[in-house]
């Protein structure tokens, strides 16, 4: 397989403090690839680099061959990578529905077809029934999922998710798990995710990159990253093994 | 053709509000037939901010960026017209050619400086305000347009109604600005349910998570401005042919930008109704308001100011959303997005 995401000794540095520091990794085509680490590791800043919040102080950011890093995050939308934020951030005055309309509306014309479009992904997400309800009025696990939908209705060929199953209940994390598997089996989507919540990862994720205080301290598939000595000591803990 | 075009018109709008706007413009198009000239007058000043209203809600209400300065686009607009009819003998429709694309502008100018450079919120806002009172001292030393001592139009007695040039009775301004209401009110639909419309919201509604969806922000932005102060310079040409006078203390000041958007926000910023409906609240009920003072022979200078002061506070504590909201809820119209 290929990479389609490629990060090249990226850095970056807020004042003093050096959030991501030389991380080097690539994301194949179709995988599913883990983020982990503890707080403050400089997964969020990693995934804003990606996603165009602000460039890289160094090194370069490829995605299906071409370089991103410095663009806006709308262009890089547009490639191809669709997000969601760790703090859910839907259109709250809009309905459920219209969230959708607005991410499917990025690569078509016709409100119409936008619409199809957004029910087909509504549907997906299990959340087609409430679609004529005001996001601000979903709970949480609904707008989590809500965040991926109008992220997924862009139709990007990567989707970086930041900590989407944070707060949710086990029931709410399997399911989005297996849409998320659903998703990447089917249509062959490219994932990047940013989680705390092992149990989802491991399900997940071909293969797990580990951050430390903004570098990289392991990676690899998920079996012998959990066994890596480094990563129980700075993250897992001793009784997780 | 025609037929399609109708059925895309209406398409979405329940029968009841098809109905209630009929009935609305059928007693808007007769009123001059009944309505007495102080009626008449009072009816042109709700149709103007009515018009206007929906202009500056295309910008506020849906794309989200607070103007505070509108009254610099009716400025631009009448003193353009009034200038052209002034020194050239330019008709207003030909000036309206002139006047429009300088409002744009001038809305561009503004939009492209704190777009480009992140001027976002209250500081926005303020821009507008300044690049406002910019205007209002220019034009006070600007001789061309007679600088503060004022820009006369020409008038002669209302033998007939001269709609080129927009000398007449003002039942004429009176239709005039009732089909520029009506037609705002189908463009502004047209412009929430188009592919624009729908990304003008998601700005209003977060501006990073709609850049994230990939929504080129900054465009659409700009968009809604021009397309907001064009709008708006209309209003302006009318208003210089109307009272066939303009001082730049009087067009261009903050009062007039204010009293620009407090129909919108009585009766619901963001809705398609709403700029509508608070213009007929708001100026209906100050005239009145005004008249009733007048007849009971009481002078209280300031009642109108205090007036909307009251009706303001009132909508803000009462009905956030405004009253078009909460109306469309008690009259059983939930029509989406209008």
């Amino acid at each position: 397989m290929s990479a389609l995401l490629s990060v090249d000794t990226i850095s970056k540095r807020f004042r003093g403090l050096v959030a991501v520091d030389r991380l080097t990794f690539e994301v194949p085509e179709g995988g599913i690839f883990a983020v982990i680490g503890p707080n403050g590791a400089g997964k969020t800043t990693l995934f804003n680099m990606i996603a165009g919040v602000f460039p890289p102080d160094n090194g370069t950011i490829t995605f299906a061959g071409e370089r991103i890093d410095g663009l806006t995050p709308d262009k890089i939308c547009r490639r191809g990578i669709g997000r969601t934020f760790q703090i859910v951030r839907p259109f709250p005055a809009l309905s459920v529905e219209d969230n959708v309309i607005v991410g499917a509306l990025l690569h078509r014309h016709q409100v119409e077809a936008a619409r199809a479009h957004a029910h087909e992904v509504l549907r997906r997400l299990d959340l087609y029934d409430k679609r004529d309800q005001r996001a601000s009025s979903l709970t949480l696990p609904d707008r989590k999922r809500l965040e991926v939908a109008r992220a997924l209705a862009t139709d990007p060929k990567l989707l970086l998710l930041d900590e989407v199953m944070a707060g949710l209940r086990p029931t709410e994390t399997d399911r989005i798990v297996s849409i998320l598997q659903e998703l990447n089996r089917e249509s062959g989507l490219t994932i990047l995710l940013i989680e705390h919540v092992m149990r989802a990862v491991m399900a997940l994720a071909e293969r797990i990159l580990v951050m430390h205080h903004g570098a990289s301290i392991a990676e690899g598939p998920p079996e012998q990253v959990t066994r890596d000595p480094a990563v129980i000591h700075s993250y897992l803990g001793a009784e997780a093994v | 053709m025609m037929g399609g075009f109708l059925s895309r018109l209406v398409d979405g709008i329940p029968a009841r509000g098809l109905i209630l706007l009929g009935v609305l413009l059928v007693a808007l198009i007769a009123a001059p037939l009944f309505a007495g000239s102080y009626l008449l007058t009072v009816l042109i000043l709700i149709l103007y901010f009515a018009y206007i209203g929906q202009a500056w809600n295309i910008m506020m209400g849906f794309a989200g960026q607070l103007s505070l300065g509108h009254a610099l686009y009716v400025g631009l607009g009448a003193y353009t017209a009034a200038a052209l009819y002034v020194h050239f003998g330019i008709g207003p429709w030909i000036g309206l050619l002139v006047a429009v694309p300088i409002a744009a502008l001038a809305g561009a100018f503004i939009g492209f400086l704190a777009f480009r450079f992140r001027v976002g919120g209250v500081y926005f806002a303020i821009l507008t305000i300044a690049v406002a009172e910019f205007a209002r001292v220019g034009f006070d030393h600007l001789t061309w347009t007679k600088g503060s001592a004022g820009l006369f139009l020409p008038v002669a007695q209302y033998t007939h109604n001269d709609l080129w040039n927009l000398r007449g009775h003002p039942v004429m301004f009176y239709y005039i600005l009732l089909t520029a209401t009506v037609l705002a009110l189908i463009g502004c639909r047209a412009l929430l349910q188009s592919r624009m419309g729908y990304f003008w919201q998601a700005i209003r509604e977060d501006e990073e998570a709609a850049r994230s969806a990939g929504i080129d922000t900054f465009y659409y932005k700009m968009v809604a401005v021009v397309i907001s102060a064009g709008m708006t310079s209309f209003a302006g040409v009318i208003y210089a042919f109307f009272y066939n006078n303009l001082f730049p203390e009087q067009v261009f000041h903050i009062s007039r930008s204010i009293e620009i958007i407090l129909g919108p926000i009585v009766g619901g910023v963001g809705t398609l109704f709403g700029p509508i409906l608070g213009a007929f609240i708001l100026t209906g009920l100050a005239e009145t308001l005004s008249a009733t003072l007048e007849g009971l022979g009481i002078d209280l200078p300031g009642a109108k100011q205090v007036f909307y002061g009251i009706c303001l506070l009132l909508v803000i504590v009462a009905l956030p959303d405004g009253v078009w909201p909460w109306l469309r809820k008690r009259i059983g119209l939930t029509e989406r997005g209008s």
